[in-house]
């Protein structure tokens, strides 16, 4: 793998790492498998690309699309517990109406931000290069984001959180009502993944309408790699895992997508089958490793 | 203090699995009553305490709690002022957070969460005493996981984080029923322990006529979503198992021979 593939690597995992984070609140703490994310991501790539074009900060138009999303995911919450939807079926339809909106707020299906600023500026006016900008700079946001979740999940709040993934009963008869806790939490879990959006729109220069596809595998993959590889014993260790993965997986990706076999390499279009493989993987390794030990 | 009247509750109302779980049922409970609800399998004790504690509402009839209409109140807000005891010792924890994360939840029942630190410091001294107080051997375990405790520790943790916070009234729905007759008799002790030290309002239901007797200053029987015997003080000290048996048998052969008259 040559540094180039492997420092981009690196700035996609930090990047998507705000998504994974996103996907272990809902996925593993809420028990509320949650695809609204195809659509946030793409959201907080549009609103963010909006904004900018619009002459808004892009430090700003981060916290924009932090803000939309959480809208995005109080919706599908309210879907669930208001309206007594299957938390799957509830996500798939926000999922699907952020199709429209994105277009609608874009106004088109795709927007470049050709020539604009984004957040990476300060950094290039330092004569930084790209490849150790980004890295940098997603990789102390995604920091930040791990941090938070470790002290928030263990507040009050954070604790009824996961009170309410795993015993609703519980947590109902201790006074609290189930139905807020789950609108918050996936609202909280899509503006970390809108916030990643709106960041890797900015570092790739784009926004597109279809960019957020498949993000809910690359999300579960991720966050199962990095419980085999990183465990989830403790809160702490599971956030942190879930960035690990988010990392791992790329660059598992990143040197997929550099292997050549004689004729044979693989080619982007090759990422789902790879993403199933690895996920594959992943799940029985420690089924394979406790057989080997006896 | 309690007052529920003329309780009808029909569940899968309408279909062909229509089931009658609570017919015009009514039930006042005095402040510091200790009441053992006894009956067969379907006769709709826990439906009673369920409704009360605001699983579901009521078909009809009212509920209320210090002469305050609570009817409408869903259960998360009620829970303010009922302590509960499942059956299932599983159902009263959290396996995945630790024992003083359970506790420090059960601390704040009824009240507001916000972004404090879940356990803080001082709480833990708070708990370690608690747990040493019901002796169940945790009070140097606060950090372990509650999913590493048995079954009757569980319960006996649900027992201690219902009465965390002194609850108005507390609900314990055959709560020795799915443990080992010796950590029954264990959580039955403490439940003694912890009414009689607090003077709690109580409400118990068992299928065991012996703690019916044994416990509490009332006994409430029901039979097919009715209430068949309400006895109190000296008249409940004095019953026995036969007393109990023979009550049940009459309603029974009653009914019994009604249906007879029906087909002649």
């Amino acid at each position: 793998m040559t540094w180039y593939a492997f420092s981009g690597a690196l700035e996609q995992g930090f990047a998507y790492g705000l998504m994974v984070l996103g996907v272990y609140l809902t996925f593993r703490i809420l028990d509320f498998p949650d695809l609204t994310v195809d659509g946030s991501l793409p959201l907080g790539a549009a609103v963010s690309a909006v904004a900018i074009t619009k002459g808004i900060d892009p430090y700003i138009s981060l916290l924009l699309a932090l803000a939309a999303g959480f809208v995005a995911g109080m919706v599908t919450g309210i879907l669930n517990t208001k309206f007594k939807i299957l938390h799957l079926l509830a996500s798939i339809l926000t999922m699907i109406a952020l199709y429209s909106i994105n277009i609608r707020i874009m106004g088109r299906p795709n927007m470049t931000l050709l020539g604009k600023s984004t957040i990476l500026d300060p950094f290039y006016a330092r004569g930084m290069e790209a490849s150790i900008a980004a890295p940098i700079l997603f990789g102390g946001i995604s920091l930040l984001a791990v941090g938070f979740l470790m002290w928030f999940l263990h507040t009050e709040v954070g604790l009824a959180i996961l009170a309410t993934g795993d015993n609703k009963q519980m947590i109902t008869s201790q006074g609290v009502n189930t139905h807020n806790v789950i609108i918050f939490g996936v609202g909280l879990s899509n503006a970390l993944v809108a916030l990643s959006g709106a960041m890797i729109c900015q570092n790739q220069g784009a926004a597109d309408v279809n960019m957020g596809v498949g993000t809910i595998v690359a999300g579960l993959a991720s966050v199962i790699i990095g419980e085999t590889v990183v465990g989830d014993r403790s809160i702490k260790r599971a956030v942190i895992a879930a960035l690990m993965g988010s990392i791992i997986y790329r660059l598992a990706i990143a040197f997929a997508l550099g292997l050549k076999l004689g004729k044979f390499s693989f080619s982007p279009s090759d990422l789902n089958l790879v993403t199933a493989l690895l996920v594959v993987a992943a799940l029985t390794l420690p089924k394979v490793r406790q057989r080997l030990r006896i | 203090m309690i007052s529920m009247g003329d309780i009808t509750k029909y569940f899968h109302r309408g279909s062909i699995n229509e089931i009658l779980a609570l017919e015009g049922v009514s039930l006042d409970v005095k402040k510091g009553d200790f009441i053992t609800i006894i009956g067969s399998n379907g006769a709709g004790k826990s439906t009673l305490l369920n409704c009360l504690a605001g699983c579901f509402p009521p078909d009809s009839g009212s509920i209320s709690v210090d002469e305050k209409d609570v009817t409408a109140w869903p259960e998360h807000k009620r829970a303010g002022f009922i302590g509960r005891v499942f059956q299932n010792p599983l159902l009263g924890t959290c396996a995945s957070l630790t024992i003083e994360q359970n506790l420090a939840l059960a601390a704040r029942r009824g009240k507001a969460h916000g972004i404090g630190l879940g356990v803080k410091g001082r709480d833990r001294e708070h708990f370690r005493e608690e747990l040493q107080h019901v002796k169940l051997g945790l009070e140097d375990r606060l950090k372990d996981k509650v999913g590493l405790l048995s079954g009757g520790q569980r319960q006996a943790l649900t027992m201690l984080m219902a009465v965390m916070v002194r609850p108005e009234v507390l609900l314990l729905d055959e709560h020795t029923a799915a443990l080992d007759p010796k950590t029954a008799n264990q959580i039955l002790d403490l439940t003694e322990m912890i009414v009689s030290e607090q003077n709690l309002t109580t409400l118990m239901v068992t299928h065991n006529m012996q703690q019916a007797l044994r416990m509490g200053n009332r006994l409430v029987m029901m039979h097919r979503a009715k209430i068949i015997l309400d006895v109190e003080g000296e008249e409940k000290r004095n019953l026995t198992v036969e007393d109990l048996i023979a009550r049940f048998y009459t309603v029974r052969g009653e009914e019994f021979s009604q249906d007879r008259m029906l087909l002649v």
